[in-house]
């Protein structure tokens, strides 16, 4: 995995809560076999005036000019801003693995929808939880200020805004290395063979079912 | 020892290891897999030269892409959705899974197909790479819907790296009303807390309420548990459970049956346990419900209207129920009843057990489908739910009233084979999401349940089901 340290990115808003995983990649591009090429497809419902399907291409169809990321000014946005339980809906990673291709390494909201923070990290995108308010006043000087580019330090869990502001930020401590140093999960998991066939010797004990 | 919660229960059975940050490794009993999301992951296997763990633990059919009209027997026209159950076929051959096949007699909605063939069991861990995993709660599973990549780290080393959860239990008291189902029930606890309301938690559904209902009423609920935000929905074991698993054939059998039925039994909250959240539902006040929006939560009961969101203090709120109102093509302060329909979908993880289609069966028997709805889909769960089904005469029902009756799929309830919305038409919808474009670009979905699917059918508008 790709590692994260420090990102100084364009800012884009997507004003409104609840944007679920159907919306950032509908269903017919799901039926790719592989992991790359979903960029195109981001957003494709709200993103284009016509309707997608996969295969084709996206760079002659008719842009939908009031759809955020198509505004001028929010052209390769680095940084997503947006609200309430993003990400909600299903756990496809082709999620994240679209605003990925896109060129977001960062989104910041109020709450995320579960298996999707999780697969954000998987994929080296970092979902940074912060205050209502505080993403409120990120919407309010994205609007005011063009060109606002946020600094994202996950080393320091700082970001700071173009005002000079230093807002500090959680992440979990584990997730945080693993993006930190782009490790693997499963091969830290492996290194706990032994543990896990123990676990298999005890657990047979009990529930013999379960193990054939 | 203190009281711990089923959940807490579960959690410790299956803790392989915990680190001192709350990291822990969970060990995982029962991996289902589908087509959509695990070409990827055993791409990412290969190219990382590691063999699968325990491949006896795995179970995978496939559901998203196929075809449920007669044609799928001449195999999948679509050449991108045919690669991709292909490449499943391939894949589970290469490695010796267990696999349904799209023309195996028993495939069907992996979900539906588990419980039915005993290999979700009580204390269990499920995980399949699809969001409705939930299901399998039902069975004091703990069953979750995992990533594309957690799908690779199960394969590969059994476990899973994940966090505790905080625990919720909604009480469902009372006795549920003559025609009122578990699909009311769930959408009336989402309305309640809304579809975040329950990210963080582990959700059990306990209550007489929930005692009362069948396993298939159960695994509705717990279907829909992600639709409220949790990551998990549990229901613990209790006769019921244990009668629905005996028998069936990945079950275990003579002795060990025995020694499993006593062990399931303590799969239940001890008396005393604490729940980090309680809420308690009265099950003898929920009345039919129907979603008017764009997500689970935008629900009402059929006797309601459509709100207004002006009427709405929080900003953010009104401007979701403003865009779903246009997205919706519909009305502030529209009665449900007046909402008419162009389909009707009945099926999907959340409504295609034969209980469903029994009720939705009892309403369209000797009655007809509107004039105006132009396409009514029955699409039965699983092989099995199909074979049952015509065994009781439950499709000839459904053919003779103007429905279509179906090869077993998700088919309609998000559209990646042929069964889609067209932009703008409107759906009565037994499926789960309701979200804009799920059941096809620019379709408008209803959610509902089997009996009010079919009601509305047959009047071509949303109606009450208990005066019908
Ligand atoms: S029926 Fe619908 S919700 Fe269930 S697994 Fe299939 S697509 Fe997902």
């Amino acid at each position: 995995m790709r590692a994260f340290t420090t990102i100084d990115g364009l800012v884009a808003p997507m004003d409104r809560a609840n944007v679920d995983t159907d919306a950032i990649i509908p269903k017919q591009f799901l039926k790719s076999i592989k992991k790359s090429g979903f960029g195109p497809n981001l957003f494709d419902e709200w993103r284009y005036l016509d309707i997608g399907e996969p295969g084709q291409d996206c760079s002659t169809r008719p842009e939908n000019p009031d759809f955020v990321l198509n505004q001028p000014r929010y052209r390769g946005a680095e940084i997503l801003l947006a609200r309430e339980n993003f990400g909600c809906g299903s756990s496809r990673e082709h999620a994240p693995w679209a605003l990925d291709d896109f060129g977001i390494r960062v989104i910041i909201a109020p709450s995320f929808a579960e298996i999707f923070h999780g697969n954000c990290f998987k994929n080296g995108l970092l979902p940074i939880v912060l205050a209502p308010a505080t993403v409120s006043r990120m919407f309010r000087e994205t609007e005011d200020i063009e060109g606002y580019r946020l600094r994202v330090d996950l080393a320091t869990e700082t970001i700071t805004t173009p005002l000079g502001d230093r807002i500090p930020f959680t992440v979990d401590p584990f997730r945080k290395d693993c993006l930190l140093r782009g490790l693997d999960d499963i091969g830290l998991t492996l290194r706990h063979e032994a543990d896990i066939r123990d676990y298999e010797r005890r657990r047979r004990a009990v529930e013999p079912w379960l193990f054939g | 020892m203190t009281a711990r919660t089923l959940y807490e229960k579960l959690w410790a059975s299956h803790l392989v290891r915990e680190e001192a940050d709350g990291t822990a490794l969970l060990y995982i009993d029962r991996h289902l897999v589908n087509e959509v999301t695990s070409a990827q992951a055993f791409e990412g296997l290969r190219i990382g030269g590691r063999k699968p763990w325990r491949i006896d633990t795995v179970l995978a059919t496939a559901d998203h892409n196929v075809p449920t009209t007669a044609a799928r027997a001449s195999g999948i026209d679509d050449p991108i959705s045919r690669l991709q159950v292909d490449t499943l076929d391939a894949n589970c051959r290469e490695l010796g899974i267990r696999q349904y096949g799209m023309l195996d007699p028993l495939q069907g909605i992996v979900h539906v197909i588990g419980p039915e063939l005993g290999a979700t069991l009580p204390g269990m861990t499920v995980v399949c790479g699809d969001s409705h995993t939930t299901t399998h709660g039902a069975f004091a599973a703990l069953a979750f819907g995992i990533g594309t990549s957690e799908v690779e780290h199960v394969l590969a080393s059994q476990c899973l790296l994940t966090r505790k959860l905080k625990s919720m239990r909604i009480n469902v008291t009372g006795r549920l009303p003559t025609g009122i189902t578990a699909k009311d029930i769930v959408l009336a606890v989402i309305g309640r807390i809304g579809t975040a309301g329950g990210t963080g938690y582990a959700i059990e559904f306990a209550g007489p309420a929930i005692r009362a209902l069948s396993m298939e009423g159960r695994m509705t609920v717990c279907n829909m548990a992600i639709e409220a935000g949790a990551r998990c929905g549990l229901v613990a074991v209790d006769d019921t459970t244990i009668r629905y698993l005996e028998g069936r054939p990945s079950a275990p059998t003579g002795d060990a049956w025995a020694q499993a039925a006593a062990f399931w039994r303590t799969l239940a909250s001890d008396a005393d346990a604490r729940f980090d959240r309680e809420v308690t539902l009265d099950a003898g006040e929920i009345e039919p419900q129907v979603t008017w929006g764009t997500s689970p939560e935008m629900v009402t009961r059929i006797g309601g209207r459509v709100p207004d969101p002006s009427r709405e203090a929080d900003p953010v709120r009104r401007e979701g129920m403003r865009r779903a109102l246009s997205y919706m093509g519909l009305a502030a302060d529209t009665p449900i009843a007046e909402i008419r329909i162009d389909k009707v979908f009945i099926g999907s993880c959340t409504n295609a057990r034969i209980e469903d289609l029994r009720a939705a069966a009892e309403v369209a028997r000797g009655r007809q489908v509107a004039d105006t709805v132009r396409q009514a889909l029955v699409v039965p769960g699983s092989g099995a739910v199909k074979r049952q089904a015509e065994a009781e005469g439950l499709d000839r029902i459904f053919v003779a009233a103007g429905f279509e009756w179906r090869e077993p799929g998700c088919s309609m309830c998000l559209g990646m084979n042929d069964d889609r919305l067209a932009a703008g038409e409107r759906c009565a919808s037994t499926s789960n999401r309701n979200f804009e474009g799920r059941q096809g670009a620019g379709g408008r979905t209803h959610l509902v349940s089997p009996a009010m699917a079919a009601a509305a059918a047959i009047a071509g508008h949303f109606v009450d089901v208990r005066h019908f």
